[in-house]
């Protein structure tokens, strides 16, 4: 079997300013390919309006074991989310 | 078997220049100005062409090198589709005889369809269908690039439209033909053949007859020959990035726009046209 | 369905499962999603990327028969409609590798073993498309009993076959609509039309019915697989959500199932109606299907003529990022 092409992640930001968001993967023989590709692939829809691509092996993941430790103390900080705090209603939006 | 003794005859291709010479080729029977009619062929030529490319890349479908291939080759079979549909409408407008695209498209016999003889070549390896679609959106660009500056509004504006579909397809196949010359040393002979082949069926792109001219004259569409200049620099850089061999030879085989086609186009309409000449008449 | 037969790995009883094992069990029946880099069973990543792969393999297998209407569909408008369609497969197929790979196994390897006859595709797709009917009958049917399996199939424990999966029912809802819309004008029009719609549905109907596999309420594969949620439903409750979802489409499209034991069963609220030939299903899964040998081969043919062109530009790729390091030193 001859050598692979690599494979990409895919980053799209959409019409509307957002972040640009994971979408999927495909295989290209380098960056500006991979680029291409993506855009036939995956903005057939008219999807998007700016691509990322980064080779597979370059994304360095939080490790799934340490989720617990990772992500749970932020449960505990309640205060951060703005329901936390009774606002009486005469003050009005906030 | 009269044309025994010719093939025989060691000097032919000098008796042959001499009888040229004497004779000047045939006069062209003089049209008459026929306006609308000109105007009619040249949409024909722009909206067959797409047509019968669109068709051929299409046959790729499902039988692509790769899947990322497949896809963004349907992508350009699909802007071509589309870029029929508006070319041949408009062309049935012009006309004024009521045929719509698909009547234009699935009605008509071989000798009425202008594309250009380069489209209907058949698909070869993938290199060779890579290396067709690059001498064709070097020509189109231009050509779409000269129509979106048409007299004719409805012109310029599917001009600008399909430009925009039409830039990308130069860009990717540019980019492949580039990258395929470079790479292997198998993939560079592919590539070397392929030019080799079909360069004589791109002189076709920069012949103008009468009625090009009078397009030209009415700023409807840009004088063939005009797209010469633009088309070989981008074939200078791509090719020279490509380490391929422009073909010395200026040979052309000319005939798709005026009717006269390779024996390929009549297998393609058998396909493309069955089920509208097997029902007469079907809505679908 | 596109993953027909899949075997599951050792389905064990709790009390033979390990501490790591239970954990991984509660985490699925509680809903959470399993992520590529966490820990799983050998078995349930064994049986994921046999189904991924199949599934995968249905979707490029599947753009044969479609896409050999491709050049003779009728009109412009149908025409750029199955090209585009039978783009979205190849996409769909894209997807399903990408989400296979996850697991550890490279698309090369996965497209090396279909090429070999050593991983399956669906059933359906070494059936031929004879006439343009079929590519109603194809869209109505075939998607429509693909779409059956894999709206559950969005909410299956693995993340990456799950996200795969919403992608691609999202893309495929145009599909089957597609599908029935060429039947509407089939049936609506000439009667040599609706001939030919009712001709695709008589050859269509059972090869539909047999997607779903034979009957798996005794199969402890599926059992297992249900437990992990990489299987949602059992065959026949999709079969007969099919059925029943099938047969007043066909009666508006004025056309008649090809079942003389089709009728309607008030008591179980659900249609009643004829099994396929299961000896015929294994004779197309033993590969003596009408279109096996072509199907295969045009895949393989496809691959190996390729290779030149995927290898050209790997090299090109490394002789340019050679060059580059090297002007940049």
């Amino acid at each position: 079997m001859s050598k692979e092409w690599p494979l990409w992640e895919v980053f799209i930001r959409g019409q509307h300013g957002l972040n640009h968001r994971h979408v999927g993967s495909l295989h290209a023989p380098d960056a500006e390919m991979a680029i291409m590709n993506a855009r036939d692939v995956y903005t057939r829809r008219n999807e998007g309006v700016s691509i990322w691509v980064v080779p597979s092996a370059q994304i360095t993941a939080s490790s799934p074991s340490e989720k617990g430790p990772l992500f749970e103390p932020s449960n505990a900080k309640v205060y951060r989310h703005p329901t936390f705090f009774d606002i009486p209603e005469e003050v009005g939006h906030m | 078997m009269p044309s025994l003794p010719d093939m025989t005859t060691p000097q032919v291709a000098e008796l042959a220049r001499h009888q040229a010479e004497a004779h000047p080729a045939h006069p062209t029977v003089p049209q008459p100005d026929e306006g609308q009619e000109a105007f009619f062929e040249t949409l024909l030529r722009i909206g067959d062409s797409a047509l019968v490319l669109g068709h051929r890349v299409s046959e790729w479908c499902g039988h692509s090198p790769a899947l990322e291939e497949d896809i963004a080759l349907a992508n350009v079979a699909l802007d071509l589709i589309g870029q029929t549909q508006l070319w041949l409408g408009l062309a049935g407008e012009v006309e004024g005889q009521g045929r719509s695209a698909d009547d234009l498209a699935y009605l008509r016999d071989a000798w009425d369809f202008r594309n250009l003889l380069i489209c209907e070549r058949p698909n070869g390896d993938f290199g060779h269908t890579l290396m067709r679609q690059f001498l064709f959106d070097a020509w189109h660009h231009e050509l779409l690039k000269g129509l979106a500056a048409s007299s004719d509004p409805r012109v310029a504006e599917i001009a600008a439209k399909a430009g925009k579909e039409v830039a990308y397809h130069l860009e990717r196949s540019s980019d492949l033909v580039v990258r395929l010359g470079d790479g292997t040393e198998e993939s560079h002979r592919r590539m070397q053949q392929a030019l080799d082949a079909l360069w004589p069926y791109a002189g076709e792109m920069f012949l103008g007859d009468d009625k090009d001219a009078q397009m030209a004259a009415r700023g409807i569409a840009p004088d063939p020959a005009s797209l010469r200049a633009g088309w070989d620099a981008t074939l200078r850089h791509v090719l020279g990035e490509a380490t391929l061999q422009i073909p010395a030879s200026d040979f052309a085989h000319k005939g798709g726009k005026q009717g006269i086609h390779t024996e390929h186009l009549g297998y393609i309409l058998a396909e493309m046209q069955f089920l509208q000449r097997a029902y007469p008449g079907a809505s679908w | 369905m596109y993953a027909q037969l899949v075997k599951s790995e050792g389905m064990k009883a709790r009390e033979e499962m390990t501490p790591q094992e239970i954990a991984f069990q509660e985490r699925i029946d509680r809903g959470e999603k399993i992520e590529p880099k966490e820990w799983m069973p050998e078995g349930y990543r064994k049986t994921l990327v046999r189904q991924i792969g199949q599934h995968a393999h249905s979707e490029i297998v599947g753009q044969l028969p479609e896409g050999n209407w491709i050049t003779r569909a009728p009109t412009l408008e149908r025409k750029a409609i199955l090209l585009a369609k039978v783009q979205d497969e190849a996409g769909h197929g894209l997807y399903l590798y990408s989400a296979a790979e996850t697991l550890g196994v490279s698309r090369d390897e996965l497209m090396e073993l279909l090429h070999a006859g050593k991983m399956k595709y669906s059933s359906i797709f070494n059936y031929p498309t004879l006439t343009w009917a079929d590519m109603g009958a194809v869209g109505w049917l075939v998607d429509g009993a693909a779409i059956m399996n894999q709206v559950p199939l969005q909410r299956t424990s693995y993340g990456p076959y799950s996200r795969a999966m919403i992608r691609i029912c999202k893309e495929e809802s145009f599909h089957q609509r597609q599908g029935y819309a060429v039947m509407m004008k089939l049936a609506q029009g000439t009667p040599a039309q609706k001939r030919m719609a009712q001709d695709a549905l008589n050859r269509f109907w059972y090869p539909a019915l047999m997607m779903f596999g034979p009957s798996d309420k005794d199969s402890v594969h599926s059992a297992q697989s249900m437990a992990w949620k990489i299987k949602i439903n059992t065959n026949d409750e999709l079969r007969q959500k099919f059925v029943d979802q099938t047969v007043p489409q066909a009666e508006y499209l004025g056309l008649t199932v090809p079942d003389p034991d089709l009728k309607w069963n008030e008591e179980k609220g659900g249609h009643d109606f004829s099994e396929p030939d299961w000896s015929e299903f294994f004779d197309v899964i033993a590969g003596n299907g009408p279109c096996n040998k072509d199907r295969l081969g045009a895949r393989v043919k496809a691959w190996e003529d390729g290779a030149w062109f995927r290898e050209g530009l790997m090299a090109h790729a490394e002789k340019a990022a050679a060059r580059r390091a090297q002007a940049a030193e």
